[in-house]
């Protein structure tokens, strides 16, 4: 039996110790905003924080976040009350079809929380784990930028349907 | 505010609560293919007896794409959303003939009914084909709307006005929502598409705005969309473990040790099943073991264990070395299949003041689409019902019809959204493999491929080799053009997909001396439409070479290409598949304007140039380059002129050309599928790499909004981009390159 904290609640799991974190939270725990993408770390899609820290979850066992803090794109906010990037994400329609999302924003979240206004150079540091089929990057990146400057305002709260 | 995609109106489509005086009526349109699914038989007296009070509750049907409620106002999107935002641009067709505010509307992805016409995802043609039927969708909803409105206020429909989702009477100041209105609409007579007015493109409110993704609120916050999302009660989890060379089957297998394992609720080998002859986009199911589990882990854990003795007597061989060498043979002379012969070409090159020869190669690439492929199926009493992220619904149903022996009508197929498209999923290997997979179960299934089987198991970009020659008069003017191309054929006779040319591809009808020939190889290993097919590799080849001409000649090349291009003339008037030289030059000459073409650029930088025409988009693009000492390629940004007609969707349509140049850099960049032995030597994305954040170049977009009829921008703006920074990169070193993916060229 494996006991972590997921998105705030404390939870267990008796999943074989070995199984990677992210189809536990798929699978078992049924949030699907993680992604499955490559299965070797490659590619970010399954990007979650481990006590703040942005991690790949398809090689990590679950054993490695026994007693830890576990946050998933559906803990980030909540729809009601977005993250910033996540309202940023919207107001820039960042996404195509949307399926590395998930893990691009766990990435930026967690690059903004220890560094809130990063450089172009700090912010492509941070974000070359995650790919991008479709190509979003100039809107990943403006996005990114505009939650960083506070000069640039977004609205949060509303999440604003007709934008970018 | 209202959300787009309010999860409780995913069943809206089979809401049609009006009364029992409704019927069914069809109603098909020759071309367009609009069905409006329901009016009613009764009097205008009757219907004035409908009253706005009745505000309807649930969404109530209008036709196919338009239901209203007190809520709102439904949207039907009818194509798989695979990434290229037609999940928001076709209801936003709708929503500009029907006046409707976009922030009442919600879009409803439509379940797969034959009232949508064909709801295929592929070859750009979303917003053409649909374009036409769906503003008649709008118009018709409205004039129902302004017709219950001039009812209720007695006066006449042509004193009513609609905008933000109201119809206005100004002469009495009065007004009605369209939620008010919409039980009343509902029983007007449907009106003769035919005689609706449609709007000029000068009172478009809508359509070429900025309008965010309507599915962006469920992305970001990690809602269970895609395919490999779909949750049901009793699910059950599969792998399907296949002969790493395609055509191989099963002779041995260790199914009792990997029954045993935790987990592991099934295990067993299915055969392979060939497809009978003649069906469009139907494969075979691939034979191979599936692994059926508690939980997706646990069936990927079980390939560890599972050991497979291969009978490989019928699988591939292919061998992308031998090829190569072979191609390299050949491409000194013509090849042994006549295509094309236009002019005196013999006589062009003996006469011609210069000539040039090359010889251009480009390899097979993976589609490697994020999401992994994966289906779900559930088969009861006969009948089954499957979930997939598809880009093409009623093919994979015909396919998994026609290899189980069903019969069509039996099966369900809901198309969820796609991690990406690109070509893959118009071929539904995977639904077809769940479902021989669920025929064995009572539970329902979902396969998930690897992402090592995604890669292994492709319906690929074929590589291939033309061997081009060019001859150039005393003025430097392009005279003759020779084009040996060597591709492959999987059946001896016709080319892959995306492995052929004509003499219709630029500069076939601008050259007067013109031979094509081709050489196939044999090629087992399945081959697939790739984003933009044939153009993606042919544009490299053609444009790169066009640029090598231009400079032999001591020529400008942009003046070149525009001296090529001629006087402007639509090549097959009312063709919108058809060249527009003059839409084609004025997207080289903003192109060339917008980079800074002739001025002076940053040390070391240098602009690259080309032009394509696919898809029925005139795309031009400019890649500014440098490279460095180590031969590392920046591109710092790209300038694309884009005229596509009309933009429907502002946002949508530049994120698809900046994805576009952006897939089009990592694919020439490292992209290489390398097959021995009949096997994908690459894996994943160690070995086969995807372009990421700090090599993405800016992309400046520019459109040219004309009046000619809209088309689709999911393909069109890759290919230009292949040679635009193949000649960036000889205008920048002198060094030509010749060789798709470029690292295979010595670059990185």
């Amino acid at each position: 039996m494996i006991e972590f904290e997921l998105n705030g609640e404390a939870v267990r799991t008796d999943d074989d110790p070995n199984t990677p974190l992210l189809w536990v939270i798929r699978d078992t725990f049924k949030l699907k905003g993680s992604k499955y993408g490559c299965g070797a770390g490659l590619c970010g899609a399954c990007t979650m924080h481990v006590d703040g820290v942005a991690s790949r979850t398809c090689t990590l066992p679950v054993a490695a976040v026994a007693n830890r803090r576990v946050t998933t794109i559906e803990g980030l906010g909540t729809p009601q009350d977005l993250h910033p990037l996540q309202a940023a994400w919207h107001e820039h329609s960042v996404p195509q079809c949307g399926y590395c999302q998930s893990g691009q924003i766990m990435s930026a979240a967690a690059l903004l929380a220890s560094n809130p206004t990063p450089s172009e150079a700090e912010i492509d540091a941070a974000m070359s784990g995650n790919i991008c089929r479709c190509g979003c990057y100039p809107r990943i990146k403006k996005a990114i930028q505009s939650v960083g400057d506070t000069s640039l305002a977004y609205n949060a709260a509303a999440g604003r349907e007709v934008n970018s | 505010m209202k959300r787009k995609d309010q999860p409780t109106v995913a069943g809206a489509v089979t809401v049609t609560k009006i009364d029992r005086r409704t019927f069914l009526r069809v109603t098909g349109v020759a071309g367009g293919g609009l069905m409006l699914g329901v009016t009613v038989g009764c009097s205008p007296e009757e219907s004035a007896k409908v009253r706005s009070a009745d505000v309807a509750a649930e969404p109530i049907e209008l036709n196919a794409y338009v239901q209203i409620s007190a809520d709102g106002i439904f949207i039907q999107s009818p194509n798989p959303e695979i990434g290229q935002g037609v999940d928001t641009a076709l209801p936003m067709i709708v929503a500009e003939e029907l006046d409707a505010a976009w922030s009442d509307v919600t879009v409803v992805q439509a379940e797969t009914h034959p009232r949508f016409d064909r709801q295929m995802s592929g070859g750009s043609r979303s917003i053409p084909s649909r374009w036409l039927p769906l503003r008649q969708a709008g118009a018709a909803a409205r004039h129902m709307l302004v017709a219950a409105a001039a009812l209720q206020w007695e006066v006449d429909p042509a004193e009513c006005e609609t905008r933000d989702s109201m119809v206005i009477h100004a002469p009495s100041n009065r007004s009605l929502s369209y939620m008010e209105l919409a039980n009343s609409a509902a029983v007007q007579p449907l009106p003769e598409l035919d005689g609706l007015k449609l709007k000029d493109r000068s009172e478009f409110r809508l359509l070429g705005k900025r309008v965010g993704g309507a599915k962006n609120h469920t992305l970001v916050t990690g809602g269970a969309l895609f395919g490999i999302d779909h949750r049901m009660p009793d699910l059950l989890y599969a792998t399907y473990v296949k002969c790493p060379a395609v055509g191989g089957r099963v002779k041995a297998a260790n199914l009792e040790a990997v029954k045993a394992l935790p987990g592991v609720v099934d295990a067993f080998v299915q055969d392979e099943i060939k497809p009978p002859p003649g069906g469009f986009l139907t494969v075979p199911l691939a034979a191979g073991v599936a692994i059926v589990a508690e939980d997706t882990w646990s069936a990927f854990r079980a390939r560890r264990v599972l050991d497979v003795e291969w009978d490989e007597a019928d699988a591939a061989k292919d061998s992308w070395s031998a090829a190569r060498a072979q191609a390299q043979e050949l491409s000194a002379g013509a090849g042994n299949e006549a295509v094309a012969d236009k002019g005196d070409v013999e006589g062009a090159f003996d006469n011609a003041d210069k000539t040039l020869k090359s010889f251009y190669e480009y390899a097979f690439v993976s589609h490697a689409q994020m999401e992994p492929q994966n289906s779900t199926a559930w088969m009861r009493d006969g009948k089954l019902e499957i979930w997939s992220p598809t880009q093409a619904p009623q093919f994979g149903a015909d396919s998994v019809a026609n290899l189980l022996d069903m019969d069509v009508a039996d099966i369900t197929v809901h198309a969820l959204r796609s991690g990406g498209g690109f070509g893959r999923r118009a071929i539904n290997d995977p639904m077809v493999e769940v479902a021989a997979i669920a025929r064995r179960l009572n539970r329902p299934v979902k396969l998930t491929w690897t992402r090592e089987d995604d890669m292994a198991h492709d319906y690929y970009r074929a590589g291939g080799f033309h061997s081009l020659e060019g001859a150039l008069d005393g003025d430097g003017k392009l005279v003759g053009w020779r084009n040996h191309l060597i591709s492959f054929t999987h059946d001896g006779t016709n080319p892959v997909i995306g492995g052929n040319i004509d003499a219709n591809i630029d500069p076939g009808p601008f050259v007067p001396n013109l031979n094509l020939t081709q050489t196939l190889l044999p090629w087992q290993t399945p081959c697939g439409p790739w984003r933009a097919p044939r153009s993606n590799v042919v544009a490299f080849a053609h444009q790169c070479f066009l640029h090598e001409l231009s400079h032999a000649a001591g020529r400008d090349h942009l003046e070149f290409m525009l001296e090529l291009m001629g006087e402007p003339q639509w090549l097959e008037e009312g063709n919108s598949w058809s060249l527009h030289t003059g839409r084609a030059a004025g997207v080289i000459r903003l192109a060339a304007e917008k980079a800074g073409w002739g001025k002076t650029l940053p040390e070391g930088h240098a602009l690259g140039l080309a032009f394509y025409f696919s898809h029925a988009g005139h795309i031009a693009e400019a890649a500014e380059v440098s490279v460095s000492d180590d031969r590392t390629v920046h591109v710092h940004r790209v300038t694309a002129a884009v005229d596509v007609g009309p933009i429907v969707n502002l946002s949508g349509a530049e994120n698809q050309v900046q994805g576009s140049v952006i897939d089009g850099f990592s694919t020439m960049l490292g992209q290489q599928v390398t097959f021995e032995n009949g096997r994908a030597l690459e894996t994943n994305f160690d070995t086969y790499p995807l372009l990421r954040i700090p090599r993405a170049p800016d992309v400046d977009v520019h459109f040219i909004q004309s009046d000619f009829p809209p088309t689709g921008l999911g393909e069109p703006a890759l290919p230009p981009l292949a040679p635009a920074v193949g000649n960036a990169i000889f205008a920048a070193t002198g060094e030509r390159v010749r060789r798709m993916p470029i690292a295979k060229a010595g670059y990185s």
